[in-house]
């Protein structure tokens, strides 16, 4: 009896339930929220809205007693010093830009599941973003797999959830396959690292990888390319991009901006973790690979964003996307400059992810503003925006010369010169004056976009190719007008992320201080 | 002069860099009651007087307790830690080199506040008063003005980035929304397109090159880099962080060829915007050479500077020629575009200077940097008043088949502008005069390590260049100033109007120190000379 109770103690793993608190607490109010639905009734729905944010909230607030760093649990039992999850700093800036992002993406939408399930939209958001609160900190290929895939899954759903669109469901199909594939890619590529090391947590996989030799080696560099492949297609990195714009414009706005944001933080995340943390001796493999698809990221989306028309249908939120894949060419060049010079470059691209966070959700939250009045949201529909709401013109073209990293977005200026500083310190020249010509691309159409919100309303010449009709731009006017009057969720979502962005300005080192030091 | 203690310095100097921010902040705000004036539009411009007006006032203050015993140490210094991560101090303070360039950029932007608020109570009811506010208009030159004044007060390399990076979004807007499309291919908002693109793209890859300096030297504080005269930093880290923050600050200086986007980008730009533009953006290019690729990468400034020369060279003779083909009859020349040209031309003598790397001719170019400022400012002044009273700058239309006659028809501003055409080419006894006479001194007697035939040959073209600079300006002032006037009877064109008073109010202070300037050089020279032997010498006499 006592010795079966000793053998069974050996085997079962101590948790430390505080440590894993921020990604079980969104769990646990995603179901909560579904059940709750049940019960609830309809005209008592903005409740659900107010659960989801409170428990965001919570999780956020469950991540302070975590700030020193360095807890780990779900260790195994014969080895204490190799776990599956660990709380040091890099998860905990992860997971407070996850949980901040899904926080902002649940403001934004508060106006807009008038038109969705409200029960449903909400567990697979808080769903999706437990899974993205926990990839960062796995530490082993299974849970990292598997927080993926709780992040993606909810995704697919949520972009499709507009029923009988036919360009949501489109887009979500799209989403769908590409990311199945990569997932298959990606599962490839794990189990032949596994193969090849017979180890899947990411610590030991780094030491093993050393002594792997004959048709083994051939192995594992092809699992770890694999991994990577399967990563940047998550990642949305050139050449696998192609579905971004089309699943960005066909997904609920909100949703949109989640997959901006959290998205890219959920491949990226999981990225460093593969390279930096697991592959570390195949730095001569992945550095050059990841320096090359950064080069094409970043060219592809910003040269396409460029050409996008001012009178196209949902151009605001195509240039996004656009700019997005752009901006994800950015947050590559630190990882592949952690190939050349350790691990200490990737804190660049975390103090990246946390600007391009605050300021893209803060651009996308003016978007959802403009669309509530301009359905069709082209860039046309901004001209004039300072004349009729003058806050919301500055904060969005703070946000943009943000993004394009010019003063007064100086945080944004800041945040490009890390990565630069990354770029030039791993004698990465090259990398760094593509980046430097990207940069300046990218802001002719930022800057045009910051223009046109300035300019006179109806000066612009008359809009290109065919003429929308009147009737449907100004559809959402119609309906009883409840969709003119002012939200108090945006403004609030504005108001936060240009108050954050201000801030940043300000004090820069508030997210620069996790470039160049070691997070790990 | 004054003896005020180091910390009033230090308030006055963060002041003058942190008001105009504020008084940026200040003019988007409604006017409180009892600013109102008589309309909002002279509420603001009256606010942005009264701002620059304060900035100046305490650059001359500053200027006056200035320590001029001791011009090469750096006063006023302000250190702070601002982005530890970043290794990023604000790090300020102003010597001979910079206190100059500090109060011209006061007093240029005080000049042009002036003129437009005066303008805008002369003529309340152009088209132009109906276009975009004023309110944006001020906020615009109040950030333009905080860019530029911290570009000159600066020593942290990547606050310079910073600062450098601060003047182009407001340039932008005042040339995509108060400029003029006429004489500009594609317009107003390409000729602001090309000049933000242009400039952008130099100063990221300026970037590249202080992050290059910065991280292999481990700090990037001028001061300390340029005490060390590039002792850290190995020959070929020197050689590409030079090409690299050269090419930057080439794009802004400008040199030829790459000049291009200056051109279209005067033509547009409101008067005001041209001021500035000539008058303070392009010396942020040059003090930059001197400030930073002089003392901190002298290694690879000698490799460049034969090129550097040569360039510098071409540009002079490039841009007199442009301005000779422009002031043609019959080639419907845009007096703006050209005095523009005629810029490109000037600054390749303050780059000569510059790339000899002797005490003379750095000198020289920060002389003819500050008395570029005054006559070119002054001309696009005039020019700018021209063009309001012509209603077109075209050479052709004002000039007719006689000239424009301005001698008889409105003879003060005829003279005045033959004044500052004869400044410009470099006469005796005014400012245009020592500058370039010093850097054709320079080029002489180049550095050690330089060819010295080389320099030679550079110092004939230029002293060539200076003859086609005479010649062009001759041609204009033949053109506009003379001529037959038009007689009573016939009513040849629109009445002119002779200088206002508030215009005389917002020139003279340029006429009057381009004579001073011209006449006591040494007020500038004692000024910037110490500081210059010191950043030559590695910080060490």
């Amino acid at each position: 009896m006592t010795v079966a109770a000793d053998s069974a103690a050996s085997l079962v793993q101590s948790v430390d339930w505080r440590a894993i608190a921020p990604p079980t607490i969104t769990a646990a109010v995603a179901l909560v929220v579904l059940v709750a639905d049940l019960f609830v009734p309809a005209r008592r729905k903005p409740l659900l809205g107010a659960i989801a944010i409170g428990g965001l909230a919570l999780a956020l607030l469950a991540l302070l007693p975590l700030r020193d760093g360095g807890r780990r649990t779900f260790c195994l039992t014969t080895n204490a010093d190799v776990c599956s999850y660990t709380a040091d700093h890099f998860t905990l800036v992860v997971q407070a830009l996850v949980l901040g992002g899904a926080l902002l993406t649940v403001l934004l939408s508060l106006g807009d599941t008038k038109e969705l399930p409200v029960g449903e939209y909400w567990f697979l958001l808080l769903a999706s973003a437990a899974g993205a609160a926990l990839l960062p900190a796995s530490r082993d290929l299974a849970t990292l797999v598997v927080a993926l895939e709780v992040a993606s899954l909810p995704a697919f759903a949520l972009v499709g959830l507009r029923r009988g669109d036919r360009l949501s469901s489109e887009a979500a199909l799209k989403f769908f396959l590409s990311s199945v594939t990569a997932t298959a890619v990606m599962l490839l590529g794990v189990s032949f690292v596994y193969a090849s090391t017979g180890t899947l947590h990411l610590g030991e996989i780094a030491e093993r990888l050393y002594d792997v030799s004959g048709p083994l080696a051939t192995l594992a560099k092809a699992g770890v390319a694999l991994t990577l492949v399967g990563f940047a297609f998550k990642t949305a990195a050139a050449p696998f991009h192609f579905w971004v714009p089309d699943t960005y414009v066909g997904a609920p706005l909100p949703i949109a901006a989640y997959l901006s944001v959290v998205g890219k933080a959920v491949g990226f995340s999981g990225l460093v973790l593969v390279t930096v943390v697991a592959f570390p001796s195949y730095g001569t493999v992945w550095g050059p690979l990841l320096a090359v698809l950064a080069a094409l990221t970043m060219t592809v989306g910003n040269v396409a964003a460029l050409r996008q028309s001012a009178s196209r249908a949902h151009g605001a939120v195509r240039l996004l996307a656009w700019s997005s894949v752009g901006q994800a060419g950015y947050l590559l060049v630190p990882i592949a400059a952690a190939g050349y010079a350790g691990e200490r470059s990737v804190g660049s691209t975390v103090a990246y992810a946390l600007m391009y966070a605050v300021v893209n959700l803060g651009a996308f939250a003016v978007v959802a503003l403009v669309a509530r009045t301009h359905r069709l949201n082209r860039l046309s529909d901004y001209q004039g925006l300072y004349a009729r709401r003058p806050s919301a013109a500055l904060a969005l073209a703070f946000f943009l010369l943000c993004l394009a990293g010019l003063p007064p977005g100086i945080i944004g200026l800041f945040a490009k010169v890390t990565v630069f500083s990354a770029a030039v310190d791993a004698g990465l020249g090259w990398l760094a004056v593509v980046m430097a010509v990207n940069v300046v691309i990218a802001l002719s159409y930022y800057l045009r976009w910051t223009a046109v919100l300035f300019r006179a309303p109806g000066t612009l010449p008359a809009t290109e190719g065919r003429p929308e009709s009147p009737a449907e731009d100004t559809a959402a006017l119609s309906p009883g007008g409840a969709a003119v009057t002012a939200a108090p969720a945006l403004t609030v979502a504005i108001a936060l992320t240009a108050a954050a962005g201000i801030a940043l300005s300000g004090a820069p080192q508030l997210v620069l201080r996790f470039a160049g030091v070691s997070l790990f | 002069m004054l003896d005020i203690s180091e910390s009033v310095m230090q308030l006055l100097l963060a002041l003058i860099i942190v008001g105009p921010l504020v008084g940026a902040v200040a003019a988007l705000l409604p006017a409180p009651p009892g600013l109102r004036g008589k309309s909002p539009e002279q509420a603001v411009l009256r606010h942005g007087v009264t701002v620059t007006g304060a900035v100046l006032v305490a650059a001359i203050v500053l200027a006056l307790g200035f320590d001029r015993d001791h011009a090469s140490r750096m006063q006023a210094t302000t250190d702070i830690s601002w982005i530890a991560a970043l290794n990023v101090r604000i790090h300020l303070g102003i010597d001979g080199i910079s206190l100059p360039l500090l109060v011209l950029t006061a007093l240029l932007t005080f000049l042009c506040a002036l003129y437009s608020y005066f303008k805008q109570g002369h003529q309340p009811l152009t088209q132009r008063a109906k276009g975009p506010s004023p309110k944006a208009f001020v906020a615009l030159i109040l950030v333009l003005e905080s860019g530029t004044l911290a570009t000159f007060a600066v020593l942290d390399l990547l606050l310079f980035f910073l600062a450098f990076e601060m003047v182009l979004i407001p340039m932008y807007f005042l040339i995509a929304r108060w400029g003029g499309s006429e004489g500009v291919p594609g317009g107003r908002r390409a000729a602001a397109l090309k000049f933000i693109l242009y400039t952008l793209l130099g100063s990221v890859v300026m970037l590249l090159g202080l992050l290059l300096i910065g991280l292999h030297a481990g700090t990037f504080d001028m001061v300390a880099l340029a005490t060390d005269n590039g002792a850290g930093l190995s020959t070929s880290v020197q050689v590409t962080a030079v090409l690299a923050i050269g090419l930057g600050l080439a794009v802004k200086t400008p040199m030829w060829p790459l000049h291009s986007w200056l051109p279209d980008a005067h033509t547009a730009a409101p008067t005001v915007g041209s001021v500035l533009l000539a008058g303070v953006l392009l010396k942020m290019g040059t003090y930059g050479f001197v400030r930073i690729v002089l003392p901190i990468a002298p290694d690879g400034m000698r490799v460049f500077a034969p090129y550097l020369a040569a360039l510098a060279v071409a540009g002079i003779v490039y841009g007199s020629l442009a301005c000779l083909a422009l002031a043609k009859e019959g080639a419907g020349g845009d007096l703006k575009r050209l005095i523009a040209y005629s810029s490109v031309g000037h600054m390749g003598f303050v780059l000569l200077g510059i790339a000899t790397m002797t005490p003379t001719g750095v000198n020289g170019a920060l002389f003819a940097n500050i008395a570029h400022g005054l006559i070119t400012g002054l001309l696009f002044f005039l020019v700018g008043a021209l063009k309001d009273r012509y209603g077109t700058a075209d050479l052709d239309t004002l000039a007719g088949a006689t000239g424009a006659a301005l001698y008889g028809r409105a003879p003060r501003l005829g003279g005045l502008l033959a004044f500052a055409a004869v400044a410009s080419l470099g006469l005796p006894g005014l400012a245009g005069f020592w500058g370039e006479m010093l850097t054709m001194f320079a080029a002489f007697d180049p550095a050690e390590g330089l060819s010295r035939p080389a320099f030679l040959t550079f110092m004939a073209v230029a002293g060539f260049g200076t003859l086609l600079t005479a010649a062009y300006l001759l041609v204009v002032v033949r053109r506009v100033c003379m001529g037959v006037p038009p007689r009573e009877e016939e009513p040849a064109g629109p009445r002119l109007t002779d200088i206002q008073t508030y215009e005389v109010a917002s020139w003279s202070p340029l006429v009057a120190l381009t004579v001073i300037a011209g006449l006591w050089p040494a007020v500038l020279l004692g000024l910037t000379d110490p500081a210059v032997q010191k950043l030559l010498a590695g910080g060490k006499s």
